[in-house]
């Protein structure tokens, strides 16, 4: 009895790290299915519309032009006009996340979003110096999608991106993004054009301060493996 | 009337001090310009740098709209000292150059008379706010370009598209012209009770200064006596500058978030115009000239 106890123990956790390192298996080759769908994009030129939504910011909803470049350059451009955008953010692409092999990849299970399903995974950097700590990915399986991305940054908090998608799916390039992030800890400069209204109640100026931003991206167009200049970047 | 405008227009245009007003303008908004333009990057990395520590502001944030703006904020507080200069010169003036007792035997009412004085008295600092208007709003474009408009205010940001800002300056022009022909009338009122110049000017300059103070500072005393205070609503032009947002937070082009402050501030000053200009008429229609 003791020995069958013994053998049932050991071909129990057998088998639980063999179906762990098979599910992390799984996870790695799906993110490398998905790296290799962004891999065709070499460079692309998109135009759309921005909207942010952060309580503390009147900002116009204005047309931008988004450039990217492998492996990570990224620029966004309001066209005609002033962009005040969270920092870093914005920047953070898909295509940049996963455009080195330089991480670990961890699957921790499943999830819905948006009524699809999809396979949740973690991306641990496994260099040091990189600025991003952590992204969580859901990916959805069938069509090779990022349908929401949650990346955590050294310098600039934690970022949720939404994204949906359509003409350009084959690509692996979303129709509209929507970013997520927290505006509690963003402060406001005093005296920028010598305002000296009365001022407003703490607790006013907290809630304002309290809530999460969002910046939504609806692209209208992608030029895609078109080249692109360096210089655009800078 | 018209007559008695032109020829009071005449004595204004005629004395150097006049053009004092317009010289301490000219001469500050160019040195204001001048260092903007020459240190400007650094002049917003410093006004910017706690916003820029979470945000990323990309365009020409330091363009002539932001400048003309930045100015208005500085010269609208010494305008005021500038008008005083002339208003309250109007009858005093006179009366220390000995030719009010004469100008009164022309077969011209006293009412006439003053309100006369205080048309061209208006019409100068009418042309002060448009030269105003020309160095800081058109020239700062010149040189600085133009493009979208971001104001901090106490507690939120606005950033206004670079084609929903000229009216705005255009109202905001008008509102300071009211704030200022305010000045105007105070300065007017006092000038009837001095014979010299200087006691008018110091009384005006005087009163603006105080009720400015009383006006910034927020101790509950006075609060209550804010609301009444002309100083407090000269600054509402600024209101031209805010924004209604929709139910998704993107701003509502051509609108102004509180347009009710601005009406109420500009009824204010207008009562106050016209209670100066009422006085004046009173006392002076009864005052006893021996100069």
């Amino acid at each position: 009895m003791k020995q069958f106890c013994k053998i049932f123990f050991l071909f129990t956790v057998g088998i639980s790290l063999w179906l762990t390192a098979s599910s992390q298996q799984d996870a790695a080759t799906l993110v490398q299915k998905v790296k290799a769908k962004l891999d065709l994009v070499n460079d692309y030129v998109a135009t759309g519309k921005m909207k942010t939504d952060v309580t503390f910011i009147k900002a116009p909803v204005g047309n931008v032009k988004v450039y990217y470049k492998k492996p990570s350059k990224f620029k966004l451009k309001r066209d005609g006009g002033i962009s005040i955008l969270p920092k870093g953010g914005v920047s953070v692409n898909m295509g940049s996340i996963v455009s080195t092999n330089d991480f670990d990849v961890i699957a921790s299970g499943e999830e819905t979003i948006a009524g699809i399903k999809t396979k949740k995974v973690k991306l641990l950097p496994r260099n040091e110096n990189s600025d991003v700590v952590l992204t969580t990915m859901y990916i959805d399986e069938a069509n090779l999608l990022i349908r929401k991305a949650i990346t955590t940054t050294k310098e600039n908090g934690t970022y949720e991106i939404e994204m949906s998608y359509g003409k350009y799916s084959n690509y692996g390039l979303p129709d509209k993004v929507v970013f997520g992030f927290n505006t509690k800890d963003y402060k406001m400069p005093k005296g920028i054009t010598m305002e000296f209204d009365d001022e407003p109640k703490k607790s006013e100026a907290e809630k304002l301060r309290n809530k999460k931003g969002r910046v939504e991206i609806v692209y209208n167009s992608y030029i895609i493996n078109k080249g692109l200049e360096d210089n655009v970047f800078k | 009337m018209w007559t008695l405008l032109q020829i009071e227009l005449y004595k204004i245009f005629k004395r150097p001090r006049t053009y004092i007003a317009f010289v301490a303008i000219t001469s500050l908004i160019a040195i204001v310009q001048l260092g903007l333009k020459a240190d400007g990057k650094e002049y917003m990395d410093f006004v910017l740098a706690d916003l820029k520590n979470s945000l990323s502001i990309e365009g020409n944030a330091l363009n002539g709209y932001f400048v003309c703006y930045v100015l208005l904020q500085l010269l609208l507080v010494h305008v005021p000292l500038l008008i005083a200069l002339i208003a309250a010169d109007m009858i005093s003036g006179e009366a220390n150059a000995g030719t009010l007792r004469f100008l009164l035997t022309k077969p011209i009412s006293r009412t006439e008379f003053i309100l006369a004085k205080f048309m061209a008295a208006t019409v100068y600092t009418l042309m002060l706010l448009v030269w105003l208007a020309i160095l800081a709003l058109f020239v700062s474009m010149l040189i600085f370009g133009t493009d979208d408009m971001i104001i901090v205010k106490n507690n939120y940001l606005v950033q206004l598209e670079h084609d929903d800002i000229f009216w705005r300056y255009i109202g905001a022009f008008c509102f300071a012209a009211l704030a200022m022909t305010t000045v105007a009338a105070l300065g007017f009122f006092l000038s009837l009770f001095a014979e010299n110049s200087i006691g008018p000017i110091v009384a005006t300059m005087s009163v603006i200064i105080v009720a400015t103070i009383l006006s910034t500072m927020s101790i509950p005393l006075f609060n209550k006596i804010k609301p009444f205070m002309f100083t407090t609503h000269m600054v509402a032009w600024k209101e031209f500058f805010d924004i209604k947002v929709d139910a998704n937070n993107s701003n509502i082009k051509g609108t102004i978030q509180h347009p009710e402050r601005i009406f109420k501030s500009a009824i204010v000053l207008i009562v106050h115009i016209a209670g100066f200009m009422a006085a004046s008429v009173y006392v002076f229609k009864r005052k006893d000239i021996l100069s």
